[in-house]
């Protein structure tokens, strides 16, 4: 079949792109890394999970503490190739962390654009129309402003925060068992607006910790990555990116119009309620481990477009495995400088002009 | 609302494990033969209203197999709302629509397309999708959502055979023009490979030619492959023309279903389309051809026509509808006039054809020429009827535009007949001579028969009311 085909050769493709951004972007860093140390320490990171125990942590609010079990993952290595220590500690501890979680992220932002994109059928849509981002962002900094502390305090209080705000937005746009989208859209403006406010305020009461909040704000949280964020992630971003994919055919018919889909076969209202909420929980999972990092969910799905084509069944997985490498190459850049800046200044400082670039010589105004 | 959402995170995840569990297993032809014995598709006393709105109210219709039913009406009649109700998109306030037996509503939209391929109004598609990638989405309702639909291939071969897109089959289906995207539309729809078949104005956008073609493929699917075909469209003679029956729906209410002939009548188009309408067959195909026209105006007087052939039967036709009351004559009886005279409810004056101006036409003539307010002479006047206007002048003279149809003498058989018959038409003419050549009254103002209603306005000064 000509579509898999075509989906099988971009994906190998653009994975083989991803991996090569990522060991170029091991080697980048305070200390330089040469390619080949950096291979061999990385496919000694390759490790298969083995067993899963329970270990225990501390959550701790307004000085009072209490000890919470959390999941403990072991994993066996398949690899042991001998690797300085030093190189391997700085590329296994330090960057690999942080290349797989971006990549991670960019995967599932990117995914989750495309979906909105096609959903919408509109080329402004991305992940947090619907207001994911912004209820993370009020999760995040309400728990950064008023001390929350624990393990993944902040990732959870970002994550319910999202996931609660999409629902609120669709519960708002929904009537009658229909949900128009022109609706859902209008209500996403409005919920973000709100949820603007409560952020501006909690930074205004933030204090000491506002430099720790702006940086959650501009998706500085990659800096800190280690294994357990990606051990996290990757399962929630694979299974909601299986469920988008086995939905592209339903996506394609989506962009006929609800009506036309409808006479299709499609069952409208249920198939964007799943597509609604898979976006919305993959959206959330990224954006929770890795702060609000914008344009990655626009920009990458329209360039794909612009390559591949309209058809989602072959657009959807070189998206996302094309954001993996987008936001890695814009995360190097980001703490390759003298100073580290957070990758959400990075990805929507090249991403914009090359939106408007796009927007002036190709017709990315048509979706 | 939170149930809505569980169960659609199950169903997501059992979309990935296994086949869609809708509508049966994929490729089984949903069982037809509940409806070998009624109509294929049945509407009854079907209701439907968007909130207080009615739009439809207790439609009853069926088409059968291997019959194509155009349904026509106004804007806003309920057509396209119909049309939905058969396809499954709206459900009924109250009443049913079956199709093949089955009950529409009850079905989910995979099952009902299996049953029913509609053919949209607005075929505009903003991505760049290939023909075959539309075509094949045809195919949904019969594609798992993994394994795809193994007869897929086939389906969008034949289709694409079937409305000669082939040719297309690669390019980008924003590329085409309007005609082949319709046609590319319509193999969409025959690649669901359903009994039923319904198209939303399946013409609206299309010129002439690809009306006809579009129409044409529609009626020879139905002969050929038994399909039953409902297609709401607007042009009233194309829908006479390609249509086995027509359904006229005004108000949400049916107002007539039958043969063509029967259905499109003066008096049912006007009440449909709230506006009056000559009904004529048309001259080559046969079949009914309406024509509107246009808002009567206040054109509250008798005028008179003198004149024949078709100018004539427009000039008539304009005061008609200008709400004049028309007299016509005198003129052979079988002229073009005088039929669309009495069709139009206008008093004609008629001498038997080739029988000449007899006295007794001639009076009943001059009769309706002293009683008229106005009086229209339609040039090029046969010279039988000079006299006629010579002593009624007209007020406007109406030049045919139509220069090829020569001017039907009265008594045709010749101008010695002539003269010898119509005795007193005839002297008058030796009278009048010297000045054949130029017309009798030159105060007459001119018109074209489309205009001739203001003109006569104009030359008795009065304020033209307006029209609309």
């Amino acid at each position: 079949m000509a579509v898999r085909t075509r989906t099988a050769g971009w994906s190998a493709g653009l994975t083989g792109l991803l991996v090569a951004v990522a060991l170029v972007s091991a080697t980048v860093g305070p200390v330089s890394v040469p390619l080949p140390t950096v291979a061999r320490a990385a496919l000694n990171a390759v490790g298969v999970p083995t067993g899963l125990g329970v270990g225990s942590g501390t959550v701790a609010l307004f000085g009072a503490s209490a000890t919470v079990p959390v999941p403990d993952i072991s994993y066996t290595y398949l690899f042991s190739f001998p690797v300085e220590s030093t190189s391997e500690t700085i590329v296994r501890r330090i960057r690999l962390p942080r290349i797989a979680l971006a990549a991670t992220v960019g995967f599932a932002l990117a995914a989750a654009g495309t979906v909105m994109q096609g959903f919408f059928r509109n080329p402004m849509a991305d992940p947090s129309i619907i207001g994911v981002s912004s209820g993370a962002a009020v999760g995040a900094v309400a728990t950064i402003a008023l001390s929350f502390s624990g393990p993944y305090a902040l990732q959870t209080a970002a994550f319910v925060g999202a996931v609660v705000s999409a629902f609120v937005v669709y519960l708002v746009a929904t009537e009658g068992g229909r949900t128009p989208t022109a609706t859902l859209l209008l209500a996403g403006v409005a919920v973000q607006t709100f949820l603007g406010a409560v952020v501006s305020y909690l930074l205004l009461r933030a204090g000491e910790s506002l430099e720790q909040a702006l940086y959650w704000l501009m998706g500085g949280l990659l800096r800190n990555a280690v294994w357990t964020d990606v051990a996290v992630t990757v399962p929630v971003a694979a299974v909601c990116f299986a469920v988008l994919l086995a939905y592209g055919r339903d996506l394609n018919v989506l962009l006929l119009g609800e009506t036309d889909a409808h006479t299709l076969g499609i069952e409208v209202e249920r198939t964007k309620r799943i597509l609604l909420a898979v976006s919305s929980v993959v959206t959330a999972a990224a954006v929770a481990v890795a702060g609000s990092i914008g344009f990655v969910g626009l920009v990458v799905p329209h360039i794909m477009r612009l390559l591949v084509g309209p058809d989602h069944r072959i657009l959807l997985p070189t998206s996302a495995v094309a954001g993996g490498a987008f936001l890695v190459a814009t995360d190097t850049v980001a703490r390759s400088g003298g100073v580290e800046v957070p990758v959400g200044i990075v990805t929507a400082a090249l991403g914009a002009p090359f939106f408007l670039y796009l927007l002036r010589t190709r017709e990315v105004h048509s979706l | 609302m939170t149930p809505d959402i569980a169960t659609d995170a199950l169903d997501a995840l059992d979309g990935l494990v296994g086949e869609d569990r809708i509508g049966g297993a994929p490729g089984t032809e949903v069982d037809r033969a509940a409806a070998a014995d009624g109509p294929l598709i049945e509407v009854d006393d079907l209701s439907l209203s968007y909130g207080d709105l009615s739009v439809l109210s207790e439609v009853s219709l069926s088409v059968e197999s291997g019959e194509f039913v155009g349904l026509v009406g106004p804007n806003g009649a309920g057509k396209t709302t119909l049309l939905r109700a058969i396809n499954g998109v709206f459900a009924p306030d109250s009443g049913a629509v079956h199709v093949g037996g089955e009950r529409v509503a009850d079905l989910s939209s995979r099952a009902a397309s299996r049953l029913v391929a509609t053919v949209p109004q607005d075929t505009t598609v903003a991505f760049d999708f290939s023909v075959a990638d539309i075509v094949e989405m045809g195919r949904t309702p019969y594609a798992g959502r993994f394994s795809g639909d193994p007869d897929a291939a086939e389906a969008v071969d034949r289709a694409l055979e079937r409305t000669e897109t082939a040719r297309f089959r690669d390019r980008s289906v924003a590329s085409l023009s309007g005609g082949e995207r319709q046609r590319v539309v319509l193999a969409r729809a025959l690649a669901q490979e359903t009994p039923a078949l319904v198209l939303d104005e399946p013409t609206a956008s299309l010129d002439v030619n690809h009306q006809v073609r579009t129409l044409d493929l529609v009626a020879d699917l139905v002969d050929t492959e038994g399909k039953a075909a409902l297609a709401a469209i607007h042009d009233l003679d194309l829908a006479a023309r390609f249509c086995d029956r027509l359904a006229v729906l005004a108000d949400g209410d049916l107002l007539a279903v039958g043969p063509p002939a029967e259905v499109l009548t003066a008096e049912n188009v006007g009440t449909a389309f709230d506006t009056d309408a000559a009904v004529l067959p048309n001259p080559v195909t046969g079949t009914p051809a309406v024509t509107p026209l246009p808002d009567p105006g206040e054109l509250d007087l008798r005028v008179h026509v003198v004149g024949t052939g078709s100018p004539a039967a427009r000039v008539v036709s304009t005061l008609v509808a200008a709400g004049a009351t028309v007299t016509l004559g005198a003129l052979p009886e079988g002229d073009v006039a005088a039929e669309a005279a009495r069709e139009l409810a206008a008093d004609v004056v008629t001498a038997p054809a080739f029988a000449g101006l007899d006295a007794e036409t001639e009076a009943a003539a001059r009769d309706c020429l002293a009683a008229a307010d106005a009086v229209v002479a339609v040039d090029p006047l046969p010279d039988s009827l000079a006299p006629l206007v010579r002593d009624h002048p007209p007020v406007v003279r109406v030049a045919a535009d139509d220069s090829a149809s020569a001017p039907a003498e009265l008594g045709g058989d010749g101008v010695a007949g002539d003269a010898e018959r119509g005795g007193s038409v005839d002297r008058s003419r030796v009278g009048r001579g010297a000045e054949r050549d130029s017309p009798p009254v030159d105060a007459a103002a001119r018109a074209t028969p489309e205009t001739v209603a203001v003109g006569v306005r104009r030359a008795l000064d009065r304020p033209a009311a307006v029209d609309d």
